[in-house]
């Protein structure tokens, strides 16, 4: 294959007038995509804009109604994901689908092992191919390690390795850097850019703007199912970008003012706790949070952070440690006596935790407050108040629904999140727990919610915001602690601090003597 | 503008009573899936009814025509009455488990014990304490016998996590035997040729007939535990307790419901409904009990209450249909010659269109909400979605 990629040769993808319906809504409304050999092409869209469709249906998850697929110039019809993969389409999903009990190397195989003969695989033949072929694009990756023992970015160059070694021509990456520090990005992107060059062709899905202007070639931006409009970095901004993906003019960043913190609200001492597999995950977590503050704790997902909030919110047992609020022990406080004390708590999983999907709306809005006048009086709830407040909130706090007695599985998630939001911080608050309360929301909400957490934080409360979004924590922190291996390794001022700093104290934890409390990195 | 929106609400209202049509469509489906199958049964097996040809279309018809002249008669009605009763309380008893996320198969144990509860009180104070003391006593202890009965599979999962289907079950099993062991000791009649115990009539304990020949008082026992059991979940805090921990145990928990205290106190309320059952069922019908005796209430229980949606007003409604059948059975057999099991057949069927029903539900459950994090947290009964709408 030469690299050639100019204007005579056909599109290594193109799909024309893709349109797809699903009850009530149309999700790809004649999508035009074309996609050049050696090109990094960003797909950009709100959730629910319909890129997952469109991907589903190169994939073969999805048929649709209409439109044509056409692959080097040639009409094909893709049946389903076998059929993409032979066809040289892979797809890298957000969440890895490797099985982490299993080597590097068998997670690459899998599907399409090396026999040696009818009844044993290869392993030796697979692992030096697969070595072979790391090494041909620029990245170490040892073969025989099991995949548990890496890290979330080279879990995701195996997942990449997968693809190169069915030898994909067309690569599709979701969202592949949410979960990723600033440096594992840029070596993602180091990887993608040789890709490219290789003539390999990349579809890129994200929703963060300055990552698609600084890798995408062509940017194509799609809304309520269409393609809205096609720029190249260099001729758009991350505000016209926003604009286009959003339909009307949106504030990227909220302008979170001047804080003024007063007293120390909630101390964390020495906090230990132990994760389901009774390891430790949080290994003597301190820090403080005054009142009229936001702190956010950066770290990669898995550093003890889920830890940390459940034990705090009292849903998990701490080994050792003291949490006192305002003054007060709170040490071992059941989630409700905490709710009792002035705390208010957004979970990350909304719908393992947050909601009771299976509810009406006005039965989540009371979920930590159901029990007590005026929603009830002794066993008896008060229908009337439980719905009066149910509407007051959905007005104050926008949520964008029908009525109070609609199934809240059927709200959007920027929706969902709100009716959380508005349960939550309806009160007066000493202290609000965040875990990750824009993931996966949409521009508009985002805005919403962040403006709602700073109007929480100039009335007083203390606020502890946990994000594996460095950006969010970056934007919205007026001091930034970094959790890594279950502690506190770094804290600075939200307003000088350096992301790539941040990013830095992530991934190692801290090389420097002087912030390193043990020689934890490998 | 305002029009638009005002057209979009009332879209999504109507969206949403579709929905309460769906939630009764599927049970009404299942029924009338079942009729066509048992017909198709009977047509097939027609040269067996004497007078009847081989595959003799016109017999399904004859036998349901039957089935319904025998119940819509005034007698037909109360005995629809009288089949109904034992199967509301033991409904409404699987029903309060499938909201709170467990699945009682221990109907049957629950329902027997309930039955030694209440024949113990009739045999021991009945002759001495009279009728107005004996019955309420004979009830409660019968109920709260069985309330002791559904603890016990609760306490375990809520203690050590052992799941209710597998304890419940085993429960059944040595229920049945308690029930058989007291029938010839302490609760026997003495100088009987066989074991039996006395007939509750003569102790006193016998439920008065308040309809027809054989409507006994249960009937309003039953009817009084609808509205009750509706209020309980739907108005109570308890019972949003227990809804909240059946539909979403982690939510709850992070609400600060106690969910092992919940799953106690469910598996005791389903007990209780299941072992006033076995007493009303003891004092209003049966009136004595060998060692042989036996129900199955406990699992008709469970096709009422997956039927009824484990709504209080469904299981009710479920429970006045399977009733009629059983009143129905007997005239079929006598004027279209079908045989009255062919009613314990519908059943099956109409119970096995609703668990593919559930079975569908769940996988689409399970595809909605992929685990995360700590496995066995998530208390993901199999059934456990059962009829939560």
């Amino acid at each position: 294959m030469t690299q050639d990629a100019s204007a005579t040769q056909p599109p290594a993808l193109e799909m024309r007038g893709i349109t797809k319906r699903y009850p009530g809504v149309v999700a790809n409304d004649h999508i035009d995509l074309d996609v050049r050999r050696g090109e990094i092409h960003a797909l950009l869209g709100e959730n629910g804009a319909g890129k997952t469709t469109l991907m589903n249906v190169l994939y073969g998850l999805a048929r649709p109604d209409e439109g044509r697929i056409l692959l080097d110039g040639e009409p094909v019809e893709i049946a389903g994901p076998s059929d993409a993969i032979a066809r040289g389409i892979s797809m890298v999903h957000q969440h890895f689908m490797l099985i982490p009990v299993l080597s590097v190397a068998e997670n690459v195989i899998l599907g399409s092992e090396t026999m040696s003969n009818r009844v044993f695989v290869d392993r030796a033949e697979a692992s030096r191919r697969i070595g072979a072929l790391a090494k041909s694009f620029g990245f170490a990756l040892d073969p025989d390690a099991k995949v548990a023992t890496l890290s979330v970015g080279q879990q995701q160059r195996v997942e990449i390795l997968k693809a190169l070694y069915r030898d994909a021509r067309i690569l599709v990456l979701d969202e592949p850097t949410a979960v990723l520090t600033p440096q594992e990005t840029e070596e993602i992107f180091t990887l993608l850019r040789r890709l490219a060059a290789d003539g390999r062709s990349i579809i890129f899905i994200s929703h963060k703007l300055y990552e698609v202007l600084d890798i995408a070639d062509r940017i194509t931006v799609i809304r309520r199912g269409k393609v809205i409009g096609e720029r190249r970095p260099r001729e758009t901004t991350e505000k016209e970008l926003a604009e286009l993906m959003v339909g009307r003019e949106v504030e990227l960043t909220v302008d979170r003012g001047i804080s003024h913190p007063g007293e120390p609200m909630l101390r964390v001492e020495g906090l230990r706790v132990a994760d389901y597999r009774r390891h430790e995950a949080v290994s003597g977590a301190t820090f403080e949070i005054r009142a009229g503050e936001i702190l956010g704790v950066a770290g990669v997902a898995g550093n003890g952070q889920d830890e940390l909030i459940e034990a705090i919110i009292g849903l998990r047992r701490s080994a050792g440690g003291h949490v006192i609020l305002d003054g007060r022990d709170v040490t071992g406080f059941s989630p409700r006596r905490m709710n009792e004390a002035g705390t208010g708590y957004v979970p990350g999983d909304r719908h393992r935790f947050g909601l009771i999907l299976a509810f009406p709306l006005y039965d989540n809005l009371v979920l930590t407050s159901y029990y007590r006048p005026p929603f009830a009086h002794w066993i008896v709830r008060d229908d009337k108040a439980i719905l009066d407040s149910a509407r007051a909130q959905v007005d104050r706090f926008d949520i964008r629904t029908p009525g109070v007695n609609v199934i809240t599985s059927t709200l959007s998630g920027g929706n969902q999140q709100k009716v959380i939001v508005a349960r939550e911080f309806d009160r007066s608050l000493k202290l609000l727990v965040l875990d990750q309360p824009t993931r996966g929301l949409d521009v508009g909400s985002i805005e919403f919610i962040h403006r709602q957490i700073i109007a929480k934080r100039d009335a007083g409360t203390a606020v502890l915001l946990v994000s594996a979004e460095l950006d969010e924590v970056m934007e919205m922190s007026d001091r930034i602690a970094v959790m890594y291996r279950g502690r506190m390794v770094a804290e600075m001022d939200g307003r000088t601090a350096d992301k790539s700093e941040v990013g830095l104290y992530m991934a190692t934890g801290g090389r420097e003597p002087a912030t390193t409390e043990e020689g934890a990195t490998p | 503008m305002s029009g638009l929106a005002a057209d979009a609400r009332r879209l999504l209202a109507r969206a949403v009573n579709l929905r309460l049509l769906q939630v009764v469509a599927e049970p009404v489906l299942a029924f009338v899936f079942a009729l066509i199958v048992g017909g198709i049964g009977i047509a097939l097996f027609s040269a067996y009814v004497p007078g009847h040809a081989a595959f003799d279309v016109g017999l399904p018809i004859a036998a349901y025509g039957s089935l319904i002249s025998g119940f819509a008669s005034p007698n037909g009605i109360t005995s629809t009455l009288v089949y109904a009763t034992p199967l509301v309380l033991a409904g409404l008893g699987v029903a309060i488990g499938f909201r709170g996320g467990l699945f009682n198969i221990g109907g049957r144990g629950q329902f027997l014990i309930g039955t030694v509860g209440a024949m113990a009180v009739v045999t021991w104070i009945g002759k001495d304490a009279g009728p107005w003391i004996t019955i309420p006593l004979a009830l409660l202890v019968g109920a709260s016998l069985g309330g002791f009965a559904g603890f016990i599979p609760g306490f375990l999962k809520a203690t050590s996590g052992a799941h209710e289907v597998v304890t419940t079950i085993m429960l059944n099993y040595v229920l049945l035997f308690v029930m058989a062991w007291a029938v010839i000791g302490p609760l026997a009649l003495p100088g009987a040729p066989q074991p039996i115990t006395a007939d509750v009539s003569t102790r006193n304990g016998d439920l008065p007939i308040i309809l027809g020949r054989d409507g006994h008082l249960g009937l309003l026992i039953a009817l009084a535990a609808v509205p009750i059991m509706w209020f309980l979940l739907f108005r109570t805090t308890i019972g949003f307790e227990i809804r909240a921990a059946g539909a979403n145990p982690d939510a709850a928990r992070y609400g600060g419901m106690k969910t092992r205290r919940l799953i106690v106190l469910t598996m005791t309320l389903a007990g209780f409904m299941c072992g006033l059952a076995g007493a009303t069922t003891l004092l209003g019908v049966v009136h004595e009990m060998t060692p042989g005796y036996d129900t199955t209430i406990g699992f008709d229980a469970i096709t009422v209450a997956l039927l009824g949606r484990s709504n209080p007003i469904g299981v009710a409604l479920a429970a006045l249909l399977l009733g009629a059948m059983r009143a129905g059975a007997q005239t079929m057999q006598i004027q279209a010659g079908v045989p009255p099991e062919l009613v314990d057949a519908l059943q099956a069927i109409i119970l096995l269109f609703l668990v593919v029903n559930v079975l569908r539900r769940l996988m689409a459950r399970r595809k909605r909400r992929p685990g995360k994090g700590e496995p066995a947290a998530a208390a993901a009964v199999p059934v456990a979605g059962v009829g939560i709408e």
